[in-house]
């Protein structure tokens, strides 16, 4: 079996035996890039010759020692470029320091290698939003990977990388990786530090792993889990071995299922397969209970308030000058500031920007931002009113499988009520991952991922990840 | 809340954007059909509930007053479109 398509587990016994040597899985995943990078465009750039430097020298005891990793190109990674899918900053930024998810990775010996491509500054769910290349989906070319971390979740799935960090908004992990068939995981708000994430929707936004198994996505959130004085929302929470306790099942446990996510606009297809993961889930002792979610009706629209606001706001850093694109010859600083911005966003990028702005804007900001803030806190009562009842909640991860390339280009909203399911675990700040469920049948008769959710309270990924692998 | 006073070339000029008229109509459209979906929060009972601003209790803590050692200027000038001197250089802001 070749290097490229095993998980970090297998490998990592491979390493510590000897048996095979880190330079061995850069060869791996090099055959298998220049096989399927040009069909499958998940990464922008990468560096493998530096990587097999960095794996060379990497210590094989630690937990993660050799392992080389993809990284979503909004992360900072000291010396490569960090572009967010825009021609803002497209060939004008290199980091030049490391995130805390990198650094915390290197301290667990594994090797940032690569930038995949995402939505312009992960604003987008397929990936078509991104300034600098098309991604597909591994699995149908003709499809889209899911976004905004569409990059990492096809690098996984079409075995150009081992594991991936993404960064998941409003379901930007979780989407992608249902649509390309791998795990996602978003941890809760607060576990995993954002220093050196480039800031979307700072009260949303959570970096977290995509990987081919779910004891890889525990072995990464061991890696860049923990407190970091860096960032000022990151949380002091215990930070146990996520590793632990993996294969303790799920008999005697109570499951959550929303109505509300189980009703109309789902294809019929994607319930049977959501439906039958479930089932397995019951055939190993779980308890499914039906519950209700009754303020999911308005998380689409209370995100997007929330997210544009925020990242009116973050991406007012986007200036033209201190970094990225500047236009030539300016007027005068205004003028400056006004068409470095035209040029170097995209359109998704500048209708959010437009729409943040209005909604924080005097004279709206009670009737729209606060508005929303108020029925986040309904959103997130809803998840502790059902967790006092359940261990986790079970949920499709989107309403079909992935898209056509271009089918809903121009239709924005429409895209936005596509991330209907994932959306909530943002506002209320817990945490979910999306495990393969099983497949659908396209019109062309190729065989699409479809993922299932599960939903943890706050904190409780040690329960999440147990639930998640008794699913796989 | 409606969105009837929405000005797209208005909110633009605030946000420091600038438009072609074919965008300001384009975004117009979409971000009328946005606004109108919006508008469904007018339907949640939200007298008494107070506005969740984080979703987890833990932000804006301070760290130790201890000086640190921070990226120095050539790392900060290094993306600079423009720089010079040790400063980044920008149009004349200030008349004399």
């Amino acid at each position: 079996m070749s290097l490229s398509t095993q998980s970090i587990s297998s490998l990592r016994s491979q390493l510590v035996s000897g048996d095979i040597q880190p330079s061995d899985i850069l060869d791996s995943l090099a055959s298998s890039i220049e096989e399927k990078n040009g069909s499958v465009g998940a990464y922008l750039s990468h560096d493998l010759d530096t990587a097999k430097k960095e794996a060379n020298q990497a210590d094989l005891s630690l937990p993660l020692g050799g392992i080389p990793i993809a990284i979503k190109d909004n992360i900072n990674v000291k010396g490569q470029p960090c572009s967010c899918g825009s021609k803002f900053l497209d060939g004008a930024y290199n980091a030049p320091y490391d995130a805390t998810v990198i650094a915390r990775l290197r301290e667990a010996g594994a090797v940032p290698f690569g930038r995949a491509n995402m939505d312009e500054f992960a604003m987008g769910s397929t990936t078509e939003n991104s300034a600098l290349g098309k991604t597909s989906n591994p699995h149908d070319v003709t499809r889209t990977p899911g976004g905004s971390s569409g990059g990492s979740a096809a690098a996984v799935a079409s075995h150009t990388a081992i594991a991936a960090l993404g960064s998941d908004t409003g379901g930007s992990i979780r989407q992608p990786a249902s649509h390309c068939g791998v795990v996602g995981l978003k941890p809760s708000y607060g576990r995993v530090s954002r220093y050196g994430l480039v800031a979307f929707a700072s009260s949303l936004d959570q970096i977290g792993p995509l990987t081919h198994t779910v004891e890889d996505a525990a072995l990464m959130l061991n890696a860049i889990s923990g407190y970091d004085a860096a960032d000022s929302t990151s949380s002091d929470h215990d930070v146990p071995d996520f590793t632990q306790g993996l294969d303790q099942g799920v008999a005697g446990m109570k499951l959550g299922l929303p109505k509300e996510y189980f009703g109309e606009g789902i294809d019929p297809e994607v319930r049977k397969t959501v439906d039958a993961s479930i089932a397995k889930l019951e055939a190993q002792g779980a308890e499914l209970v039906e519950i209700s979610l009754p303020n999911t009706e308005y998380a689409v629209a209370t995100y997007y308030i929330i997210a544009p606001a925020e990242a009116s706001s973050n991406l007012s850093r986007f200036d033209g000058v201190r970094y990225g694109n500047r236009v030539e010859q300016p007027e005068d600083v205004l003028d400056l500031y006004r068409r470095s911005r035209e040029q170097g966003f995209g359109p998704e990028v500048k209708r959010r920007i437009i729409l943040g702005t209005y909604v924080l804007s005097s004279g709206y900001y009670d009737a729209y931002y606060n508005r929303a803030q108020k029925v986040r806190t309904l959103i997130r009562q809803d998840f502790e009113n059902a967790y006092q009842k359940v261990d986790a909640i079970l949920s499709p991860v989107a309403p079909s499988a992935a898209p056509l390339l271009g089918a809903d280009k121009d239709n924005p909203l429409q895209q936005y009520l596509a991330d209907i399911y994932t959306i909530s675990a943002n506002l209320a700040g817990i945490c979910g991952i999306s495990v393969p469920a099983g497949t659908v049948t396209s019109e062309n008769n190729t065989q699409l991922p479809v993922g299932l959710q599960i939903l943890g309270p706050h904190m409780g990924e040690q329960k999440l990840l147990q639930i998640a692998r008794a699913a796989e | 809340m409606s969105s009837e006073n929405m000005d797209v070339r208005y909110v633009a000029d605030l946000a420091r954007i600038d438009l072609t008229d074919e965008e300001c109509e384009t975004f117009q459209g979409q971000l009328d059909a946005i606004l109108g979906y919006i508008e469904q929060l007018k339907d949640a009972d939200v007298d008494g509930i107070d506005p969740t601003a984080h979703a987890s209790q833990v932000f804006d803590r301070l760290r130790e007053d201890v000086s640190q050692q921070n990226l120095g200027q050539a790392d900060l000038l290094a993306n600079a479109p423009d720089s010079g001197k040790g400063q980044i250089r920008v149009p004349k802001v200030v008349d004399a």
